[in-house]
């Protein structure tokens, strides 16, 4: 999900940098608030930071015969909120940028945009409204996280398509090109994130569950079990 | 049953990444007898289509740095996995213990 670095035309890079960095900027409020209040947090925030550095340096083979990874960020999302995932994917992303040649600087901005802000958002959202629906505690998590990580992608595929319009067919066409490449290719990702996510869910819900009611993800019945 | 619920689902992460190795077959050399080439990133596939729907688009800005080779490029990936590999290894252990820890201690103090 990596946009090449000089991959955007100039407007685009300014205008998805502008995009990302108030989520940024709020969600390092939220952050050192949460500290502040609660530090005995402290060790789930670096849990949070730890699975996004793992699953995202892991690019892992597809049926489409391409390689990708996935984000990680669902389960941070999760735990401290969508906001909260912001810093620590540009961290994330900026290692790979500088370091690796991988993703850039002057296409940060959009790709913080789709990995550590449309991801959380979108999973921290469907696991409100599973826990609503009163899908079960693994369920919720898994459909949360891999849906996460396939919209990333499916941003991804939207922001190049803006950037490059197809010649005929416009955006539409665009789009489903990009996502014939992204998304479809993330469809087993998606899937393995989800699984991993709920594996360390459970390991959270079994060793840190007073933690995890606090941080209202589970009910009170739910950490007792 | 929690714990076999873990152990399948890291079985079926493990088939998820094993299968397409396996499934997805290496075309046959194209017509100018080169071979394709398979399981390259989906970042590379993409800058592919960036060039067939706006040919004449230039990337205007260069990376500061590239890995100088392939092998520090997953150098590095390595050592971002294992920095995050390493926090979570630390956490389970410090978490399981203080488990057992505060479990003996229950027990003690009932009898």
């Amino acid at each position: 999900m990596h946009i090449m670095e000089g991959f955007l035309p100039i407007e685009h890079a300014i205008g998805w940098t502008a995009a990302s960095a108030p989520f940024v900027a709020y969600g390092l409020y939220t952050i050192n608030k949460r500290i502040k209040e609660k530090p005995e947090q402290r060790m789930l925030l670096g849990v949070a930071a730890a699975f996004t550095f793992v699953l995202s340096a892991l690019k892992m083979p597809s049926v489409t015969g391409s390689c990708s990874h996935p984000t990680g960020t669902g389960l941070g999302a999760i735990l401290f909120g969508p906001a909260a995932m912001a810093p620590i994917g540009m961290v994330v992303l900026l290692f790979q940028a500088i370091l690796l040649a991988h993703g850039g600087l002057t296409t940060l901005g959009a790709n913080i945009f789709s990995m550590a802000i449309v991801g959380p958002f979108a999973a921290a959202a469907i696991y409100r409204l599973a826990k609503a629906a009163k899908i079960p505690f693994g369920i919720s998590i898994f459909l949360a996280a891999s849906c996460a990580d396939l919209l990333t992608y499916v941003t991804t595929s939207a922001q190049l398509a803006l950037a490059f319009p197809d010649p005929a067919g416009g955006f539409i066409a665009s789009f489903a090109k990009f996502a014939a490449v992204f998304a479809v290719t993330q469809i087993p990702l998606a899937i393995s994130e989800g699984l991993l996510t709920v594996i360390v869910m459970n390991a959270l819900l079994r060793f840190n569950p007073l933690e995890l009611k606090d941080m209202n993800v589970v009910t009170t019945q739910e950490a007792q079990a | 049953m929690k714990r076999y619920q873990n152990l399948l689902m890291m079985i079926a992460v493990v088939l998820l990444v094993a299968l397409p190795l396996w499934m997805v077959q290496k075309p046959a050399p194209g017509p100018d007898g080169k071979d394709v080439e398979i399981f390259l990133g989906a970042d590379d596939q993409a800058k592919n289509v960036i060039g067939n729907i706006a040919p004449g688009y230039r990337p205007w800005f260069k990376p500061l740095m590239e890995p100088p080779s392939g092998e520090i490029g997953s150098l590095l990936f390595a050592l971002q996995a294992s920095l995050g590999a390493g926090f979570l290894g630390y956490w389970y252990g410090s978490a399981a213990t203080t488990a057992r820890i505060r479990r003996e201690q229950g027990k003690q103090a009932q009898c």
